[in-house]
């Protein structure tokens, strides 16, 4: 294995055992690329059923039980498989490149986190076709959840737990990565905006998620084992599992919001040819809302009947998030400030990003107020408020992700010409569907409710919702066309079509399978920018070309996510039959056998000697 | 480093298991892995101090608790903490044989306290009819205790494969690190017992 890997075609088969066994970021980044898109696709598609069964009023196209199933759908599918996932794909493709790493700290368990978030997502999704999904919305609150019958919100718990799992070694992984692993010269205070985010995100998944894995397993004992947590009949509080549930969703929040955030830092400084105004301030702002992010899960709980003391701390700890993000926006717009500003299909999402964030954020401190919220609490404006945030930061952060990073990830670069068509149907069907919800739920129009009365004022706001939601959907359409051209086009970009700044854009697209040949030196904030304004065309390596130790391939992470999603099911269907406890049996001995030959075998990899290096240079 | 000088070094740092880049990635990696497993335990000892009182009729915590029987297995886990601290002692003096006996030992003592904890939930079982489903404090007292015992299970069968595994290999820069993390692990798991035997034990008593 020491030689360099060919690279004329292989056969189907070899790419196929290729992806199952890779343990490359870069290949695992564009596995949560496909996978986080496909799931993104299929929570559009519920949120069109949804929009359409809202068209008009006391409309039937779906009945009110498939209704619940596709919001509690819609929002898991959305957050947990469309949303991270696309996050850790960009994670994966740009952190170590951004910091000068050769790879992640745990190639393997970057491997094994993908495959559990994939059967993970694969198992949510089961229950549509077993009788019926998850129905108890994508919260899942005590007692609808524990009484909900047959198997869908079984599926539910035990798909998060999955993948939650998955989710918590790639946080662990990009922390390490982050601490250990940075170029020399690359000081905490010079790492990209977007590195630095990923970090942020990273430390709120390691001490989110283990809350949320506490949530499933209690809801889990209580389906499936009879225990009595949530069970008032039992001595049970079912407020527990707000807590529990919020203590992780408030953070989760942040989770995909900082790298949001990350994602418009790079492009708004690369596309006006400027340093990121106040750097200081938007990493100082980024730890704060970090810190903030825990300390407000109770504000979704203000008429759960907590007391006046205990929503009036929440409120104010809520509202003081307004100020770092606060102090974010002013930053981008002062990095526009005075910019040569270069206005293509990313940095059109990072423009209509500013405003519609923004909008998001004020209607958040108005939901933030607790006496003003048990007016907008289970209304539209809810709705309206967190697909602002949600949609317009992290959804408008991703398709200007894709576009900006896609070059880099594929050495090609998306039509700009569509991509901006994409924008505008996507932006105008966005703001058509949920501006106007805003004031459907001020007129009393609760959240969740399958459909509505005629004449109650709600039939031409429903109406201009349902157009703006295909308008969006025809954006994506065009965003797929996009993708497609672009890959039968298959014209071949260089490593720095946009004239960039970070380390990521100093190596060929896509780049090499061990990133850099040698490890650059970092000589201040936007690296590669620094050696361009000197003149030079690449970075001044930091040591002599010498060999590098790459991970060897592993198909283990692949078994143990099987053991686990076999296993999985015994879990569910014991419940009717105890026999199904084999298939307990047969998961989790598949998924620890294969952890135990993962921890007997030596696995110290291999290296790439410096003699394959220099002829590779020579011959190209 | 080459694969040779990972394996057979020529000679052993003083400190082996952060000595490779990989070893430091797992020493660092684990305390955040630690950091995570601290909020778990914190969840489900918030839930068991809000359920603490929910017996739903059935016994509680006075009546079901013996402090003799906590005693000994409090005694025991923290003494496996000290002997674990004898092993890792032993390995950065490399003293490969001196750290698989004190690792023994502590397997050993882990095993006593988890011989106990077995007898304690069989006991509650059969003499009181106490289980899982009896009420919410029955539910979160089990889940509790019973994560905490899976830990303690899962760090005997890591130390024991760690030893099967390289009992004839010795110490290396590769293995260092996960014998060091296994140790950290440990501590965890007793570290969490501090608190499980104040707040369930104690608190539930006194």
């Amino acid at each position: 294995m020491s030689t360099l890997v060919a690279t004329n075609k292989k056969s189907f088969g070899a790419t196929l055992w290729d992806y199952l066994t890779t343990v490359d970021h870069k290949k695992i980044a564009i596995m949560y690329l496909i996978a986080g898109g496909f799931f993104f696709l299929v929570g559009g598609l519920e949120a069109l059923a949804i929009r359409w069964q809202l068209v008009q009023p006391m409309n039937d196209f779906v009945s009110a039980g498939f209704y619940n199933e596709l919001i509690t759908m819609h929002g898991t599918t959305m957050i947990f498989l469309a949303a991270m996932p696309l996050i850790f794909a960009f994670m994966n493709a740009v952190v170590p490149l951004q910091i000068g790493a050769r790879d992640v700290a745990f190639p393997f368990l970057n491997s094994l986190g993908f495959w559990l978030f994939l059967f993970g997502g694969i198992m949510l999704n089961v229950g549509w076709f077993t009788g019926g999904a998850a129905d108890a919305g994508w919260t899942a609150y005590a007692p609808l959840s524990t009484t909900s019958p047959g198997e869908g919100v079984d599926y539910y718990v035990l798909g998060l737990q999955i993948s939650g799992a998955g989710t918590l070694m790639g946080g662990i992984n990009f922390l390490v990565t982050i601490v250990n692993m940075r170029a020399p010269g690359m000081t905490y205070m010079r790492m990209p905006l977007f590195t630095w985010t990923a970090f942020v995100a990273s430390a709120l998944i390691l001490f989110a998620f283990p809350a949320l894995t506490v949530g499933l397993f209690l809801m889990m004992f209580d389906r499936l084992f009879g225990s009595g947590f949530f069970e008032a009949n039992m001595g049970g509080n079912a407020v527990i599992w707000q807590h529990l549930f919020w203590i992780f969703g408030h953070p989760e929040v942040y989770i995909l919001a900082l790298p949001a955030f990350g994602v418009f830092s790079e492009i708004i400084s690369t596309f006006s040819k400027k340093r990121l105004f106040g750097y200081t301030a938007m990493v100082f702002a980024t730890v704060l809302i970090g810190f903030l992010g825990f300390m407000v899960w109770a504000h979704h709980m203000f008429t759960v009947g907590m007391g006046p003391a205990a929503n009036s701390i929440f409120a104010v700890a809520t509202m003081a998030i307004a100020v770092p993000t606060g102090i974010k926006i002013f930053n981008w717009l002062f990095t526009l400030w005075g910019g040569s500003i270069e206005i293509n299909t990313p940095m059109l999402w990072a423009l209509g990003f500013i405003p519609t964030f923004t909008l998001g954020g004020m209607t958040g401190v108005m939901v933030a107020a607790a006496s003003a919220d048990y007016q907008f609490h289970d209304t539209y404006f809810v709705v309206a408020h967190f697909h602002y945030v949600i949609v317009g930061g992290v959804v408008f952060a991703l398709l200007a992700g894709l576009h900006y990073w896609w070059p880099k990830m594929f050495g090609t670069i998306l039509d700009d010409k569509l991509g901006k068509i994409t924008f505008w149907f996507f932006f105008i069907g966005f703001h058509l569907t949920f501006f106007i919800q805003h004031f459907l739920g001020l007129m009393g129009m609760p959240r969740r409710y399958w459909t509505y009365l005629e004449n109650q004022g709600l039939d031409l706001g429903n109406l201009v919702s349902t157009i703006g939601a295909f308008l969006m959907g025809v954006g994506t359409i065009f965003l797929l066309i996009n993708i497609v051209k672009t890959t039968m086009k298959n014209e071949k970009v260089g490593g720095d079509p946009w004239d960039a700044r970070t380390l990521e854009w100093a190596i060929p697209s896509p780049p090499p399978f061990y990133n850099f040949k040698q490890l650059p030196l970092v000589r201040g904030l936007d690296p590669l920018w620094v050696e361009k304004t000197e003149g030079r065309k690449g970075m001044t390596p930091a040591e002599p070309i010498g060999d590098i130790h790459m991970p060897n391939n592993s198909f283990l992470p692949f078994v143990i996510s099987v053991g686990l999603f076999i296993a999985g099911f015994g879990f569910i269907y014991q419940k009717n039959d105890l026999s199904w406890l084999t298939l307990v049996f047969i998961g989790m001995g598949i998924a620890l056998g294969a952890m135990l030959t993962r921890s007997v075998k030596d696995d110290i990899g291999y290296h790439i000697h410096k003699e394959d290096l220099q002829k590779e240079a020579e011959e190209s | 480093m080459s694969e040779q000088d990972v394996l057979n070094p020529k000679h052993m740092p003083h400190n082996p298991e952060k000595a490779t880049l990989e070893g430091k990635n797992k020493f660092i990696g684990f305390w955040f892995f630690l950091g995570g497993e601290s909020v778990l335990f914190a969840s489900l000892f918030g839930t068991y101090l809000a359920l603490n009182d929910s017996t739903n009729g059935g016994k509680g915590s006075e009546e079901l608790f013996g402090l003799e029987l906590v005693f000994i297995m409090t005694m025991l886990l923290l003494t496996s903490s000290l002997t674990s601290v004898y092993a890792m002692y032993h390995m950065k003096n490399n003293d490969f044989k001196k750290m698989m006996v004190w690792l023994g030992i502590t397997v050993a003592l882990g095993l006593g306290f988890l011989c106990f904890e077995l007898y304690e939930f069989n006991h509650y079982i059969h003499e009181y009819e106490f289980t899982m489903r009896s009420s919410a404090f029955g539910s979160a007292f089990y889940t509790l205790v019973g994560f905490h015992g899976g830990h303690v299970v899962f760090g005997l069968l890591w130390f024991i494969s760690l030893m099967v595994r390289n009992a004839k290999r010795g110490l290396n820069l590769y293995n260092a690190p996960k014998f060091y993390i296994a140790s950290l692990y440990w501590h965890f798991i007793d570290v969490v017992w501090v608190f499980i035997f104040t707040v369930v034990y104690l608190m539930g008593v006194l």
